[in-house]
């Protein structure tokens, strides 16, 4: 930013001569449309969601609709433990979930990094799945565990898992399934995000690292890793709200079930709303949830140190 | 490139010596000289992983019902058939296009203005706006379900796909208008000034000189837009209730849902879904690595 005004700043003749264009008022109309549209459609309903939040409003209970104080979110802390274990099971998947998709997308990364023949062809096939929608994901995966028809019967011939289990309706192995599912199209988005930033890593450094006889090893801590560093902060934070917030998956895949195993707390939320039709609740349980993200994020980047040590 | 296994070991200077044999400006360093099974291997393994769903849902789509055969042999496209007319995937197909195109449209064209603004002028709320547009990625789209729906009704917008194509700009903008900007702001101030000394106004100069260098950028948000909406789910099954007006990831959520699951129609479905992406990634692969580095984390 401060590039930018250092920019726009020295030729201060040839800026008067364009105020035909009249630059004090032109930045505002550039912005105005994007701005509208996030005030009307992202502000306007996280207000309105605020303020639900504070009522007893239930289309199908309309005689019950009204000011509610903070009775919403009382009982979200203290009498409601579907809360509790959605909350767990966010958790639960986000730090799995990004952990994994972080791990395997950095080395992948650094796979096709290298140069050998066929690396065009290679990186266009391994990162093909972040096309892919999370509804598609769940089609193809439904297909794959299916106990008939699936994998998993072929498998059951190699005498790995057993024959006639639905992975996905067996509530001790939905979990890793849903995470192998989900990471098959998530390592792509790493992989391709960290690929993006390793082109700007000076290859001097390396070889100057090789010059002082620094290992591969070495150099990847000292030299790649540090580099990496804001970029894997960055996606790893916008991942993980991504999958906090994403309920394209788990509902098409699982619909949160078996026994609500895998429900994540915007599951749960969606499901009050669009089933249960208890706005209000709903819109409490909304708040906190962006509370935590919001909470969340600040105490990662603080820890993180992103941006520091320029 | 065919130096190799000793090549580690060996000191600087002679790693510069086969650089120029590349082709364009790939970029090649000394370590990246590793052993070819360490590449090749986990590639392999990796690649396994990633194929064999694919080739399931092909192996699906092509082979007849009831069918266990491990090939697609005998061919058939019963399945193509039943899916885009009795299930209704061409009119979903149709409307995903237009959902998609719409809304690569209208995020380019916003986030181009805004981006441009971000990057290239100091004004009074500009900082507020930035922090709005990074809070506004914690907003989970999901859980705004509801006040979306009641603002849609209020303008007579439910069933149509305008309201869909709304709400998927308006998520598709942050990110996409800091990405620009950041393109933008690698596009030297001097090259517009130039532009303006030879008598364009600033319009003109954007256009001419600046717009040409960002096409690698407009391609990766475009193209993400696109693939974004295309593959979007939620929105689409919240404000579109007729049949008529619904996208395909809907279509395949239905299919999914019945009952009994006719896993040769959700296949050809899904293929369906995958085709159009699949085609538009490997066009842009080569722009998003680039897209994404020029554009990335920058003051």
């Amino acid at each position: 930013m401060a590039q930018a005004a250092a920019v726009a700043k020295p030729p201060a003749p040839p800026r008067r001569r364009r105020a035909s264009a009249t630059p004090r008022r032109l930045p505002y109309l550039l912005i105005a449309p994007a701005a509208l549209l996030m005030l009307g459609f992202i502000a306007y309903p996280v207000i309105s969601v605020f303020y639900y939040s504070l009522q007893e409003y239930n289309p199908t209970k309309p005689w019950r609709n009204g000011y509610a104080g903070f009775d919403n979110f009382v009982h979200i802390f203290t009498e409601d433990p579907l809360f509790w274990d959605t909350l767990v099971f966010s958790a639960k998947w986000v730090f799995v979930e990004v952990g994994l998709q972080l791990l395997f997308g950095l080395a992948l990364a650094l796979i096709v990094n290298q140069t050998f023949v066929g690396r065009g062809l290679g990186r266009a096939l391994v990162f093909s799945p972040w096309a892919v929608s999370g509804v598609l994901t769940s089609a193809i995966w439904v297909l794959l565990y299916n106990s008939q028809t699936g994998i998993t019967r072929y498998l059951a011939d190699l005498g790995i898992g057993d024959y006639g289990v639905s992975w996905l309706s067996d509530t001790s192995t939905v979990f890793p399934a849903a995470i192998v599912a989900d990471l098959w199209r998530g390592v792509p988005f790493f992989a391709i995000l960290i690929l993006a930033d390793l082109q700007s890593v000076s290859k001097d450094l390396y070889e100057a690292a090789e010059v002082d006889g620094a290992s591969r090893i070495k150099q990847f801590w000292h030299i790649t890793l540090p580099h990496l560093k804001d970029a894997i902060i960055l996606s790893t934070l916008l991942r993980a709200v991504w999958e906090f917030n994403n309920v394209d998956l788990l509902y098409t895949l699982t619909g949160g079930g078996p026994a609500g195993e895998t429900t994540t707390l915007p599951l749960y939320i969606a499901n009050t709303s669009v089933d249960a039709h208890d706005f209000g609740y709903a819109s409490a349980l909304t708040t906190v949830a962006f509370v935590i993200l919001l909470f969340c994020s600040m105490v990662y980047l603080r820890l993180s140190k992103f941006g520091g040590e320029k | 490139m065919i130096t190799k296994e000793a090549a580690p070991a060996a000191p600087a200077p002679e790693r510069t010596a086969p650089e120029p044999l590349l082709p364009g400006k790939k970029r090649h360093r000394a370590w990246d000289e590793a052993p070819r099974w360490q590449i090749y291997l986990p590639l392999g393994v990796y690649l396994v992983f990633t194929l064999i769903p694919f080739y399931w849902i092909l192996l699906f789509a092509l082979r007849p019902a009831g069918s266990t055969s491990l090939v697609p042999w005998p061919m058939t496209f019963e399945h193509f058939e039943k899916v885009w007319t009795d299930r209704s995937f061409g009119t979903f197909f149709y409307n995903s296009v237009l959902v998609g195109v719409a809304t690569l449209i209208m995020t380019t064209l916003v986030a181009l203005a805004g981006g441009y603004a971000l990057a290239r002028f100091d004004f009074r709320i500009k900082r507020g706006f930035m922090l709005a547009l990074l809070c506004s990625q914690f907003v989970p789209g999901a859980l705004l379900l509801v006040p979306l729906f009641e603002i849609f009704a209020e303008l007579q917008m439910i069933n149509s796909l305008g309201s869909v194509i709304i709400a998927e700009t308006v998520f598709q903008l942050p990110l996409s208008m800091i990405l620009i900007s950041n393109f933008i702001k690698n596009v030297p101030y001097s090259l517009e000034e130039a532009a303006w000394v030879d008598g364009c106004n600033r319009m003109r100069a954007f256009l001419v000189v600046v717009l040409p260098l960002l096409r690698p950028g407009l391609i990766a948000v475009g193209s993400f837009a696109f693939v974004h909406s295309w593959n979007h789910f939620l929105f689409a099954l919240m404000f579109l209730n007729n049949q008529e007006k619904q996208t395909i990831p809907v279509g395949l959520n239905t299919l999914m849902s019945a009952d009994s699951v006719d896993l040769g129609a959700l296949a050809a479905g899904g293929i369906i879904a995958a085709v159009p992406v699949v085609i538009v990634f490997a066009f842009i692969q080569k722009w998003l690595i680039t897209g994404f580095s020029a554009g990335a984390v920058k003051g």
